[in-house]
């Protein structure tokens, strides 16, 4: 045990961080840009408060697309891309760009439940009030949805937690490198073991932040 | 004062037309308490849709103070809004949001200044009775406290018209007779149109003192509350009244 935590503690612990890093950075990257698109995606549904169908069907349409991309296939695909915004398309930071990419509409899906829950009425009563557009979506949208949008978030960045394990596979780090180069390449199964651990560790601590912020958030069980 | 005129509304659904309102006509004026009764399905609540531009009339007009609204477009359209106040049959709070917020919301909308916001949702929450509320959330309070919650948010920017759907029919006897007592004194007081729809003839008889009896979609009967009550022509509204037909 000692032995082992003194040859592999500081292996683990910089792949916990880069894990963490290639978590947390996409995460919140595809939701600058996944919180617009579900917004949009549920604002122009018919019967939303700027109802434009062929515009959603469209957009939804290449949401999905987007969506249904196997990761690994996304990854070489934007390489190009990766390229352009990290500089390199190897590491725990040019592995951010497929990440973020992957995940906003994966994102926008998300958001888009999230808003739906909201009762139509409470949209029509601001409305009825004078509310614009805007106003709907950044005083009555948002904020009525915190709770379940933080339950989101939650299941988004586990989400990419599990994106990372492939990127870690292909040379960007992370306790998804850590397992595939001792555990799948070297055989050497207690390493590989540790990790699992780990990444389940981690799982648990994100979910359990989160739903513990999105409880205290909502007013409505008090 | 506010003029329906030869209004109809068709609704389009997938098992094809639905005509919600008729050809309807009435005229509420200024400082009345004006009755929509009627039952279920009946069309209540697309007139009240109507008349707070959430629906856009297929047919005919609605004038408030002679302008017509479904003309309204843009900052117009929500200047209209503001100057009529609307509580729903659901109340349609914000649910994460303090009484107090609930009501500034309407206030905070337009261009506002914080300490006169302040000092209106306290005067407001004295006026419906829930000064101690303010600082609770929605899902904190009876169903009755909702209501004067809805109530005061509706009144905060000062509107002429208050519309108010069906607001006894989820109450006990006590809390409407109170809520009843409370919409009859923001008429007294502020001078506020109130406009009220229900299926309950008690609350008609109560506090209306105008009222049309809407029945598939037509409007069968208006007039004076008192003179309908003692002299019901329509079939529908002696089988409301409990009298016999003929
Ligand atoms: N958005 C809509 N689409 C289709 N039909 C509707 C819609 N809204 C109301 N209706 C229909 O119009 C009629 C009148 O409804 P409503 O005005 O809600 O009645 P009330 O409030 O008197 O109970 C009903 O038959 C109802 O099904
Ligand atoms: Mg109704």
């Amino acid at each position: 045990m000692q032995a082992f935590i003194e040859e592999y503690g500081l292996l683990l612990l910089g792949g916990v961080g880069e894990t963490l890093f290639m978590t947390l950075v996409p995460t919140l990257f595809a939701y600058v840009l996944g919180l617009p698109m579900g917004v949009l995606l549920t604002i122009t549904k018919p019967g939303g408060i700027a109802a434009a169908p062929r515009f959603n069907a469209v957009f939804g349409w290449l949401v999905n697309i987007l969506r249904s991309l196997p990761f690994m296939i996304l990854m070489i695909f934007i390489i190009p891309l990766t390229r352009f915004i990290a500089g390199t398309s190897i590491g725990a930071t040019a592995a951010c760009v497929p990440l973020t990419i992957a995940a906003a509409p994966f994102v926008a899906r998300m958001v888009e439940q999230s808003l739906e829950e909201i009762d139509r009425g409470t949209v029509e009563a601001a409305r009825c009030m004078g509310a614009t557009n805007w106003q709907i979506v950044t005083r009555v949208l948002l904020v009525e949805s915190v709770p379940s949008l933080l339950r989101g978030l939650s299941i988004s960045t586990i989400t990419i937690l599990g994106y990372t394990a492939i990127t870690g596979a292909v040379g960007a780090g992370g306790l998804g490198n850590i397992a595939f180069r001792f555990g799948y390449q070297r055989y050497q199964k207690d390493l590989m073991y540790v990790t699992v651990v780990l990444l389940i560790l981690l799982v648990c601590l994100i979910q359990g932040v989160f739903n513990l912020i999105a409880r205290r958030a909502d007013k409505r069980s008090r | 004062m506010i003029e329906i005129e030869h209004l109809s509304k068709v609704f389009q659904d997938k098992n094809g037309r639905v005509v919600a309102l008729e050809d309807v006509s009435t005229t509420i004026r200024d400082g009345d308490i004006f009755g929509i009764i009627g039952m279920s399905g009946a069309g209540k609540s697309t007139l009240l849709r109507c008349l707070c531009l959430l629906e856009t009339p297929t047919e005919g007009r609605i004038l408030l103070d002679g302008k017509d609204l479904s003309a309204l477009r843009g900052e117009e359209l929500r200047a209209a809004r503001r100057r009529m106040g609307v509580v729903f049959q659901g109340y349609n709070l914000l649910m994460q949001k303090t009484v107090a917020e609930n009501v500034a919301f309407p206030l905070k909308l337009d261009k506002y200044d914080k300490a006169a916001v302040a000092a209106r949702v306290t005067e407001l929450l004295e006026l419906v009775g829930l000064a101690d509320k303010a600082q609770s959330y929605p899902s904190q309070l009876s169903g009755g406290q909702k209501q004067r919650v809805a109530l005061a948010r509706a009144l905060a920017s000062n509107p002429g018209v208050l519309l108010c759907d069906e607001p006894t029919s989820a109450l006990d006897p006590l809390t409407t007779q109170s809520v009843l007592e409370l919409l009859q004194s923001i008429n007294k007081k502020l001078g506020v149109t109130i406009v009220i729809i229900t299926h309950e003839l008690s609350v008609v008889q109560r506090i209306c003192n105008r009222m049309v009896v809407i029945d598939e979609s037509h409007f069968v009967e208006q007039g004076d509350t008192a003179a309908i009550f003692e002299n019901p022509q329509s079939s529908i509204a002696r089988l409301l009244l409990g009298k016999k037909e003929g």
